[in-house]
């Protein structure tokens, strides 16, 4: 076995760092079953309502509907998506690339739906775990279900909701699954690089932040950007969303130790550490700046800060959580308001902003800072994920990778949706406001 | 018949209101609205966008009474929603040519 692979082996990704697959006897740990099913529910809330009021708090009245019927509906599209062919692209064992169709429509699933699952049974790198296949694939679903979610954040306010729809689809076919399986599949190829990425900054975070970008830049610039009062309608919905995504992220970085003991409990107090810096650096930096601390401003310091620790959760000690966080809510303040000036796109809900550039500084921060111990196992007494140049260099090379293959694809698939079905409401519509135009509902 | 509109600071409607009671004065619509005169507006930050907001919130108070009153309530008007600082607001008095009760069909000063 070559050094890679071996390495890849026990490099046991993000959410897999329990046993090897040699440990025959594994069984299905109640304990941890409960916390990944728990963890899955918190992260479904994230979604739903989290995201949805994050985000429909944020834009104009006319558009609230419009803009939580994106999150509510991306979950039952990407859910049926994901069960028909999405998980199976992603953990399927297929190449380093893709998956494979062997659980299409979930196929094989009631053979061992009782027995501890080992994901990429049958290869070089399997790893065991305690929970059932089930569990593991509606955990990975929700992930699956707010990557999509977050890129509506870049497009608010003037996308067509049935291109929307068809967009979703194929980009999470074609852009989440693989990105998911290079990262988190024991035959993908970033696993076997050995990047550290526990719960998902490049495929989440980098991934959502970017095709949001793309989007944003392919879609053009709202009517009246920069002119018109765009001000939020009602930010008291953004305050609760972002709480909800605040507690739904314990289930979101917690749970993607899949298992209930050490590695979940520092990964939950390394979250919460990092998005209170945050929200004290995203605060104190426009307090100083603007003059005054706004809610908005706290808020979204939270999400910048739990965006940056989500590779890094269960791979870093609390005080290098507390420096992800401080620096992310600073730098991520600086790109939501004065970068996105500078270059002058329209990310109407810094999609780019917070997760894109949260992500890659926490996947970076995470190369530097990551305390060996912490993913340490039986073959690996010092740790798989060391902070360090070569582990830095790794992650610089999943981030470029993700980036690159996220802006190109998205790029194309929104050509494509362009072409057969338009992306975009007409001026009027987007005038009048899409909870009318689009749903034929209004708040009054 | 006159009808007074009254365009107040919105927390001096409860003073207006119980300013008027003693006249006689029966009924009264209120509505929220939004305006600006002299007083200038506020500058609003989200994410580094600046708003200027030149529209203020304020309350109007339309109320209709018979022209022996109507300067008697122009007068409490005044004297209750006076605060000396920007923004007070304004008076308009307009003749009213019919009024109606719509529940008994009374006209003009019977319906006010």
């Amino acid at each position: 076995m070559n050094i890679l692979v071996r390495r890849a082996a026990l490099a046991l990704p993000p959410l897999l760092l329990t046993f090897p697959a040699w440990a025959q006897d594994a069984k299905i740990d109640a304990g941890d079953t409960a916390w990944v099913l728990t963890s899955t529910a918190l992260v479904l809330l994230m979604t739903i309502p989290g995201l949805a009021l994050f985000y429909a708090g944020m834009v104009r009245k006319k558009n609230i509907l419009a803009t939580m019927m994106q999150s509510f509906f991306i979950c039952a599209l990407v859910t049926v998506v994901w069960m028909i062919a999405g998980y199976s692209l992603a953990f399927g064992n297929g190449g380093p690339y893709f998956g494979d169709f062997s659980r299409l429509f979930l196929s094989g699933l009631s053979a061992n739906w009782d027995k501890p699952f080992t994901l990429g049974a049958g290869t070089e790198a399997a790893v065991a775990t305690t929970i059932p296949e089930s569990a593991f694939l509606m955990f990975q679903m929700t992930f699956a279900i707010i990557t999509p979610a977050l890129i509506a954040g870049a497009f608010a306010d003037r996308m067509k909701f049935s291109a929307m729809c068809v967009f979703i689809v194929l980009w999470s076919l074609l852009v989440y699954s693989p990105i998911a399986h290079w990262v988190w599949a024991p035959t993908g190829w970033i696993f076997a690089l050995g990047a550290a990425d526990f719960a998902g900054g490049t495929v989440v975070h980098i991934n959502a932040g970017v095709a949001g970008l793309v989007c944003a830049l392919v879609l053009g610039k709202r009517l009246g950007y920069g002119t018109d009062n765009m001000a939020p309608f009602n930010l008291s919905l953004a305050v609760i969303g972002a709480a909800l995504l605040w507690v739904g992220w314990f289930g979101f970085n917690a749970g993607s130790a899949l298992t209930a003991g050490g590695r979940a409990g520092m990964a939950m107090l390394a979250t919460q550490i990092a998005a209170a810096a945050a929200v004290l650096s995203w605060t104190f930096a426009e307090w100083m700046t603007k003059g005054k601390p706004s809610v908005l401003g706290a808020i979204s310091g939270a999400v910048a800060g739990l965006v940056a620790i989500t590779p890094a959760a269960g791979f870093v000690l609390p005080g290098s959580a507390l420096i992800i966080g401080l620096v992310s809510g600073a730098l991520c303040f600086w790109a939501a308001t004065a970068l996105k000036r500078m270059l002058g796109y329209d990310d109407s809900l810094d999609a780019f902003g917070v997760h894109g550039i949260g992500g890659i500084i926490g996947a970076l921060l995470t190369g530097i800072l990551a305390f060996g111990p912490l993913s340490a196992d039986a073959k690996n007494a010092e740790g798989v994920y060391i902070g360090g140049m070569a582990l830095f260099t790794n992650q610089v090379i999943a981030v470029g990778a993700t980036i690159a293959y996220t802006a190109v694809a998205t790029f194309i698939l929104l050509k494509i949706v362009d072409v057969i079905i338009g992306l975009r409401v007409t001026d009027e519509e987007e005038r009048e406001g899409l909870d009318v135009v689009l749903h034929g509902e209004r708040l009054g | 018949m006159k009808l007074i509109i009254a365009i107040i600071k919105p927390f001096k409607l409860d003073e207006v209101r119980d300013a008027l009671t003693p006249l006689g004065v029966q009924g009264l619509t209120v509505s929220e609205v939004k305006g600006f005169g002299r007083q200038k507006g506020q500058t609003e930050i989200y994410r580094g966008a600046e708003y200027h907001v030149s529209f203020l919130p304020k309350v109007k108070i339309e109320v209709a009474v018979s022209s022996d009153i109507a300067e008697q309530v122009v007068e409490a008007i005044i004297k209750a929603a006076h605060t000396g600082k920007i923004g007070d607001g304004k008076i308009f008095v307009l003749d009213i040519e019919r009024a109606v009760r719509i529940r008994t069909g009374e006209t003009d000063g019977a319906a006010l």
